[in-house]
């Protein structure tokens, strides 16, 4: 799997934590963009990634993701390596 | 609404709780089934991803919950000063959730015995502290967490060993908690055996621990929600109370009216056989702690019955079943049928069915009626029906153990009523009585759950505290009274409370006055205005109050104190009325019930 196909999952992820269906993501783009996210936003979202793709998270991994890209990048990393 | 009845995972519930609370916009929702709940939830650690869930599985109850949580770690001090906003916002219920680094604070595993045995009663101490003051500032119930056991073993299996070990710790503060909580008539919010089910990886992320503070995973906020749902419902005496089975292929293999009575699968045998068994033991076991059984199935009903009066392997007898049902109607008309009958609320009932066709008929039909997904292996039925919380239960009085054989004796009167059309004569063939008693401490429990359910026969639906209950036991003013009512059929456990309290002007105003709906038609309210009339004059009362408010459920009683004789003074638009009895003329009424104090 490369990241292009990890980014229409995390759109949706978004759009449902968000509540905004109109949401897009970028690769630059980060909570400072977004009114509402907060540390507890962030948290549902990684909760919902790893829930959505079976995979767990490594705590130094989640102190290194600055933006949507590090995400998708991190999660295509993943699950690259779990198969 | 309806939504709100699937299981959700948390981001779609963090997404229901937004959308309502925007709905809302502050204001309370209409024709709530209860009065609001205010929830206030100390801690010390995060617990704000907690709230959606507990918002969400109120909702899913009919029940409004707003939520209160203390500042970061201030849980104490917010509870002794009244001046704080804990106090501010009056709960009408609180829960306290310490995690396992608060309550660990101080242990290590080098500790002794002596140290550890001081440290615990200290955490005991706290809890207990917290509880009475909770009690003491708000008079309201309070639900104590059991702590998670999230710290990692040092010894192993044998970790109690070691008296300082963390792990230990909790599981044995878990352990004491049980009997202290009983004691100060707290509730429990098993937190620790939902993890030890669930596992408690399911419960508890370390890694969010150490970014968040989220002892319990915002993964397993909405079962926490959920959990802490069904202790509401409880409280609030909105837990369901009957379940009503299927028979073929639900309580045994095979169809009666086909196979006959010697091609049914049922005991010992066949695992399958075995599995409808153990079913069936498992509704005794029910029935046996309060929860009322019914049939309802598409058969000819002598058909029906047959197994439960000749087939060996049968643990249920047709004794067990309070209200039995079976023809070819169709299943929702049936099971309003045995609402009705039972005299109680559609949303008290639980109907098992093996075949997704009726469960789909029933929830559509019928979406207040709770419709578990038990799939079609016999195996799973009861823990299934168990893991939905259903039946939570607070406490078990005398009559919830008595209950089924009541319901039971209530369809033999109601047939001897259906057979005889001279009601006179019916009532006193009934040859009832009605015994009384002040409230008291042995009463207690089953007074409070009546005050707190009863909502068709309620003048005045005030819903009240054992505290509350206490105050009239105390208050020289006041009575309390509790009646049962006993018939050639049974006992009818206590049916009736009311409550008066004497005005500044020496009017007797009645508080409370409710009445169990299965002794309507009985001539209980005359006869229970004749002690009212008598526990009045004693403190020296001259005329009699009674209030009307009108709610959603109780419009049968809006005319109950004209019916009594009373004159009405005053009633405003939405028909709540104020109704006067002057005592010097009260001659009291005759009736078919004999009165005893006991």
């Amino acid at each position: 799997m490369v990241e292009a196909d990890v980014y229409p999952v995390l759109t949706e992820i978004f759009q449902d934590v968000f509540m905004r269906d109109d949401m897009k993501l970028s690769p630059e783009l980060t909570s400072k963009n977004v009114p509402g996210w907060d540390s507890f936003k962030q948290i549902e979202i990684i909760i919902a990634v790893e829930e959505k793709y079976n995979i767990k998270f490594h705590t130094r991994e989640l102190d290194n993701l600055n933006n949507v890209g590090d995400l998708a990048r991190t999660v295509a990393a993943k699950i690259q390596a779990a198969h | 609404m309806a939504l709100a009845n699937t299981r959700l995972d948390f981001v779609r519930t963090n997404a229901l709780d937004q959308a309502v609370l925007k709905a809302l916009d502050g204001a309370l929702p209409n024709d709530l089934a209860t009065r609001p709940v205010r929830l206030a939830i100390l801690g010390s650690s995060t617990l704000a991803h907690l709230m959606p869930g507990i918002r969400v599985a109120g909702l899913r109850r009919n029940i409004h919950v707003t939520l209160y949580e203390n500042d970061y770690g201030q849980y104490l001090q917010e509870l002794t000063d009244p001046h704080s906003a804990l106090h501010e916002f009056r709960p009408t219920m609180v829960l306290l959730a310490l995690d396992a680094v608060d309550v660990t604070g101080g242990l290590q595993a080098g500790m002794d015995q002596a140290d550890a045995d001081a440290a615990l009663e200290a955490v005991q101490n706290r809890i207990r502290e917290c509880w009475r003051l909770a009690r003491a500032a708000f008079h309201c119930p309070v639900i104590h967490q059991a702590t998670l056991a999230v710290h990692p073993d040092l010894l192993g299996q044998n970790e109690h060993r070691l008296p300082g070990s963390r792990r230990a710790f909790v599981e044995r503060l878990n352990w004491s908690l049980r009997a202290m909580a009983d004691a100060e008539g707290v509730d429990l919010l098993a937190l620790d055996t939902r993890a030890a089910h669930d596992g408690l990886a399911a419960w508890h992320d370390p890694s969010l621990w150490h970014r968040a503070k989220q002892e319990v995973s915002p993964a397993a906020s909405p079962m926490y929600g959920e959990l802490v749902g069904r202790l509401i419902a409880a409280r609030l005496g909105r837990s369901y109370k009957c379940l009503v089975m299927d028979l073929d292929h639900t309580l045994w293999g095979g169809v009666v009216g086909d196979d006959g009575l010697e091609g049914l699968v049922l005991g010992q045998g066949s695992a399958l056989g075995e599995a409808f068994t153990a079913f069936q033991e498992y509704a005794r076991e029910l029935s046996r702690r309060g929860i009322i059984l019914a049939v309802c199935s598409k058969n000819d009903e002598a058909n029906a019955l047959e197994p439960f009066e000749k087939h060996p392997e049968m643990v249920l007898k047709r004794a067990d079943i309070a209200c039995f049902v079976a023809n070819w109607n169709d299943k929702a008309s049936n099971i309003r049928g045995i609402a009705e009958q039972l005299n109680i609320g559609l949303d008290s009932l639980v109907f098992v069915d093996d075949n997704p066709f009726e469960r789909a008929l029933v929830r559509q039909e019928l979406p207040m009626i709770g419709v578990p997904e038990v799939g079609d292996d016999p195996a799973n039925y009861a823990g299934i029906i168990a893991d939905a919380g259903y039946f939570e239960g607070l406490a078990i009085t005398d009559e919830d153990r008595a209950r089924s054989g009541q319901y039971q004796g209530n369809l033999q009167r109601e047939a001897s009523r259906a057979s005889v059309t001279d009601l006179p004569a019916y009532l006193r063939s009934l040859e009832m009585a009605l015994v009384w008693r002040g409230f008291d401490a042995i009463g207690l429990q089953r007074t409070v759950q009546l005050i707190n359910k009863t909502n068709q026969f309620n003048l005045t639906t005030r819903r009240y505290t054992e505290e509350d209950v206490r105050a009239v036991m105390g208050d020289e003013r006041s009575f309390g009274l509790q009646l049962r009512l006993l018939d050639r059929f049974g006992d009818n456990g206590v049916i009736s409370i009311v409550i008066g309290k004497m005005n500044d002007a020496d009017d007797m105003v009645i508080d409370t006055w409710l009445m169990s709906c299965r002794v309507l038609g009985r001539q209980v309210e005359p006869t229970t205005l004749n002690l009212v009339a008598a526990a009045a004059q004693r403190l020296g009362a001259k005329r009699l109050v009674g209030e009307y408010f009108p709610t959603k459920k109780n419009g049968m009683v809006r005319d109950h104190y004209e019916r009594l004789g009373f004159t009405k003074e005053q009633e405003d638009a939405s028909g709540g009325s104020r109704n006067l009895l002057d005592l010097g003329g009260f001659i009291p009424a005759e009736t078919f019930i004999d009165v005893k104090e006991g």
